[in-house]
């Protein structure tokens, strides 16, 4: 692993109280790949946000039974991607059959999936060993080559 | 939730001293705007020029507020949105919604005009 790897795995209780935390941590995060040549700021406060979205849709979703487990989060870097996968215990559901909200509608929920898919290049829900995996990627800038 | 409360000549100031709203606490503004508009407000002025973070869901809190003033024949905008927070307004289309002020006095003026219209 280089320097510039990162892989990075957080176990927070289900509680929103854990939201800033993991959020904020996302976004400092950002500022150790070095080679990054983008909005280092608005990628760190992008990552913040669908972090915060889907977290608090996988502690909503986490029936009661399940409320002492922790919740998982995993950030890593996946070739020109860095991946952030978020673990529930829920029943899940089809991210598919998830709409885009109604703008003229003004309904109060139902805007976090769609904030998340606007934000990152690929969302992805599917069952895994113990619940279900929330996978968001996002194409990172290609480094400006170094001259010699 | 720490939010300031004024009354400004039966026009209700509010400013959010929290830097996040999220899903933490956007319970609790929720429930504190329905407390307001269902008693004695009418006019509600939020501040938001403390908050530099906002999820879907306090966005849902502050669109419930504004569906109750509605509701209660009153009015409810903002001001003081930084660019974080006015970005997530246009990712949502809110900002279609929302009447949206950079500052205080523009917000109170609006609400004025609306008196005397």
């Amino acid at each position: 692993m280089n320097e510039t790897d990162i892989d990075l795995q957080i176990a927070v209780p289900p509680n929103t109280r854990y939201l800033s935390l993991v959020g904020n941590l996302a976004e400092v995060l950002m500022h150790e790949i070095k080679e990054y040549n983008g909005d280092r700021d608005l990628l760190g406060y992008h990552l913040n946000l669908v972090l915060t979205e889907a977290m608090a849709n996988a502690i909503e979703h986490t029936p009661p039974p399940d409320k002492c487990d922790k919740l998982r989060v995993h950030i890593h870097i996946d070739g020109d991607y860095l991946c952030i996968k978020v673990y529930d215990h829920g029943e899940g559901f089809d991210l598919n059959q998830v709409q885009s909200p109604d703008f003229q509608a003004l309904d109060e929920g139902g805007r976090g999936i769609f904030v998340i898919k606007q934000l990152m290049d690929t969302v992805d829900y599917r069952k895994c060993t113990d619940g279900n995996v929330l996978e968001m990627r996002k194409k990172l800038t290609p480094p400006i080559p170094v001259a010699e | 939730m720490n939010i300031t409360e004024e009354d400004r000549n039966g026009i209700t100031l509010l400013c959010v001293k929290e830097q996040r709203l999220d899903a933490n606490n956007s319970g609790d503004l929720k429930e504190y705007l329905k407390r307001l508009l269902e008693t004695e407000a009418k006019a509600l002025i939020i501040d938001l020029s403390m908050v530099n973070f906002i999820d879907s869901s306090g966005l849902g809190a502050l669109l419930s507020g504004y569906k109750n003033a509605n509701l209660h024949q009153g009015s409810l905008v903002l001001h003081g949105l930084q660019p974080r927070v006015q970005s997530m307004f246009e990712l949502t289309r809110l900002q279609r919604v929302f009447d949206i002020y950079p500052n205080q006095q523009q917000a109170l003026d609006h609400i004025e005009e609306g008196k005397h219209s």
